[in-house]
């Protein structure tokens, strides 16, 4: 089986489902991806991550929209008809089946004969580096095992689409970094389209092509990871992903590119209207992450005590109290001799750059 | 599996509460078991000579042996019907809605709510010769002549099986209930179809609870004497009417305990068939 499947793309188009019960689950999702992307989709507990994936899979037929694979509107296919590897977060693994038996399912399913489907399960079994444990039942393997059995299960049907729900959420940090270059490893090698969900902003930023973020059945932005990170859309986005300081300022002058905004700290910046055109006299939210902040000597930036100084290895955070009360994160690295700072020192900061600062109309 | 020091304490300190119980079952169960079988080792009926004849009787015996054998057959098609009837009403359980549950559950109690004579009486009227079926089909046109329902095989069987029924069905519906849904969306997921899905996974993983359904149901089958006699009429011999004739009417206790005791011992063989089944499929034992 030397050819690799080849992914097919998918396209979510206009996709809305509400439950039974009245639960608004997903909002117009629109998203294109490309035969062979990693696409992540990110978003907090209780956004519709899970929902979506299960429209894709067929498992829920959605309310409004249409779910395309490759040329094919597949709205009326059911889920055996779809070829979409689905990975479950719990893995779902046939607990009175073996390892072998599990990965075969598919291909039993298929009517492939005994030989070629052992010559299979070994070659996916090998793939995912659990060779020895053909005749074991899931139950006498270890998590990160399990989860490898589960895609190995996936695979085996060589799906155009692999859906991945939260495939790495019950796996310890070390286990979760091996598991996460692993199935990136597989999916370069197979080009299998693969869609992963997750809440972890981190797994998003370093597995995905391109992420996509949710908030409460609603697409917040759909890019790649420096899209997301760099330029947020939406104040949403910008919180959610990575860590940053917000801070309220009113807008003083404004065009498209740029804004000076007076921060309430009390300083004049030149801040990135990220979520469109603000008005002038307009109350705004500025988001500068504590890596894009710096201490200035001279008297351009806003002013703050520092209060504590938590070393973090690679950096140090600093908590800095400014005149306005509230709280701003400053992590600087630790290259060299970086400035000891002590409790309750006078400082100045400023954003590195306006590019750096993004400023979105406040919400009440 | 592995016994904490923990939970060890815990059984040490069931033991003596235990104790009532225990000498409750000595006294009223064990006891008269073996008085049973002190019983049944006496050759004449005055219980002086001892001797295995009443065995010997017994298994020589066609009529007993038939007997012993319809008995047998009888709750094998209780349990047959109670589980090919049981197993939808369970499935379909853990697929509706809260309120169809308590429904479902209702219905599926409601044989046990209801007194085992009046239940009986019911089913004469239903299956008798001018019953409620008879009279249907009839108005029907469907038949000339009442069928013969009533004092059959088939009615006692129909009978028992309503009133076994829970027994099954409640065994089942726990069984459903502990299998992860994401099986069934893994399986079809991964091409298979509804039927493959049952057959491959439902089936195989919902088997303790099949197994522990069909045990209860089969013993509880076999030895319902009202239903059987009442629905069965005098025409159908099973071994709780045998025994009794055989005790009561007879007044030959002798051989009545020996039949007992046969009873006893074929209910066990049967019952460690359906459980060594069960341990020999796997997804059983484990945790
Ligand atoms: N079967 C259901 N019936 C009714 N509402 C549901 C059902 N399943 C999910 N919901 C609701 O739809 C919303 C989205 O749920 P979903 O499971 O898709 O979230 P999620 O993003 O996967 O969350 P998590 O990260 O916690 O898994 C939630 O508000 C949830 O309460
Ligand atoms: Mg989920």
């Amino acid at each position: 089986m030397a050819d690799a499947p080849s992914g097919r793309s998918l396209v979510v188009d206009a996709v809305t489902h509400r439950y039974p019960s009245g639960a608004l689950a997903v909002e117009n999702i629109n998203l294109d991806i490309k035969g062979g992307e990693i696409i992540a989709l990110l978003g907090p507990s209780g956004c519709g991550k899970t929902t979506l994936l299960r429209i894709i899979a067929g498992f829920i037929a959605q309310t409004q929209g249409r779910i395309i694979i490759g040329d094919d509107i597949v709205d009326a296919l059911p889920p055996n008809k779809r070829a979409v590897g689905i990975v479950f977060q719990n893995y779902a693994l046939f607990p009175h089946l073996s390892i072998s038996e599990n990965v075969a399912y598919g291909l039993a399913a298929r009517g492939i004969d005994k030989a070629a489907r052992q010559r299979e399960v070994q070659r996916l079994l090998e793939l995912v580096q659990l060779p020895t444990m053909a005749e074991r039942l899931p139950r006498q393997l270890s998590g990160g095992q399990q989860q490898r059995v589960a895609l190995a299960r996936a695979l085996a049907i060589k799906p155009s689409i692999l859906l991945l729900d939260e495939p790495f959420a019950a796996l310890d940090k070390n286990l979760r970094l091996d598991m996460q270059i692993e199935v990136k490893r597989l999916q370069r090698v197979s080009g299998i389209t693969t869609l992963i969900v997750t809440h972890d902003q981190e797994e998003a930023l370093s597995m995905a092509d391109r992420v996509a973020v949710l908030s409460h059945g609603k697409l917040e932005q759909f890019g790649s990871p420096s899209d997301v990170y760099d330029r947020p859309q939406t104040l949403f986005v910008n919180t959610f992903v990575g860590s940053t300081n917000r801070m309220p300022g009113v807008v003083v002058s404004a065009d498209r590119t740029a804004a000076k905004v007076r921060l309430d700290a009390g300083a004049e910046i030149i801040a990135r209207p990220a979520g469109g055109a603000l008005s002038e006299g307009g109350r705004v939210t500025v988001c500068i992450r504590p890596e894009h902040l710096q201490f200035v000597g001279d008297e351009t930036g806003f002013a703050g005590v520092v209060g504590m100084s938590l070393p973090l290895g690679a950096t140090v955070v600093h908590e800095v109290t400014t005149a306005d009360g509230s709280g701003v994160k400053v992590s600087q690295a630790r290259i060299g001799e970086t400035r000891a700072l002590e409790n309750g020192a006078a400082v100045r900061l400023a954003p590195l750059a306006p590019s750096l600062a993004n400023a979105f109309p406040a919400t009440l | 599996m592995g016994a904490a020091p923990a939970s060890r304490d815990v059984t040490s300190y069931g033991m003596g509460l235990a104790a009532p119980l225990a000498l409750f079952f000595l006294l009223f169960f064990v006891a008269p078991l073996l008085q049973l079988l002190w019983l049944s080792l006496h050759n004449d009926t005055a219980g002086l000579q001892w001797g295995l004849g009443q065995y010997l009787h017994f298994l020589t015996d066609p009529f007993s042996l038939g007997v012993l054998g319809s008995t047998l057959l009888l709750g094998a098609e209780v349990t047959a019907v109670c589980l090919v009837l049981g197993f939808p009403i369970a499935w379909l359980y853990q697929r509706v809605g809260p309120k169809l549950q308590t429904i479902i559950i209702l219905i599926v109690l409601l044989p046990l709510l209801t007194s085992v004579v009046v239940r009986t009486f019911a089913w004469i009227v239903i299956l008798g010769r001018q019953g409620i079926i008879n009279a249907t089909l009839q108005s029907l046109g469907i038949i000339d002549t009442p069928l013969k329902l009533l004092y059959t095989q088939f009615g006692v069987v129909i009978a028992l099986a309503q009133v076994q029924m829970p027994l099954m069905t409640l065994p089942l519906i726990t069984a459903l209930g502990r299998i992860d849904p994401n099986l069934d969306d893994a399986s079809c997921s991964l091409g298979a179809g509804s039927w493959r899905t049952f057959f491959r996974i439902v089936l195989p993983l919902s088997l303790p609870g099949i197994i522990a359904g069909c045990t209860l149901t089969y013993a509880a089958a076999i030895t319902a004497f009202i239903t059987q006699s009442l629905v069965g009429g005098g025409q159908m011999l099973f071994m709780p009417m045998y025994l009794y004739q055989q005790a009561s009417t007879l007044q030959n206790w002798p051989f009545a305990a020996a039949i007992s005791i046969i009873f006893l011992l074929a209910v066990l063989a049967v019952v460690s068939v359906f459980t060594t089944l069960g341990r020999m499929s796997r997804g059983y034992g484990g945790a």
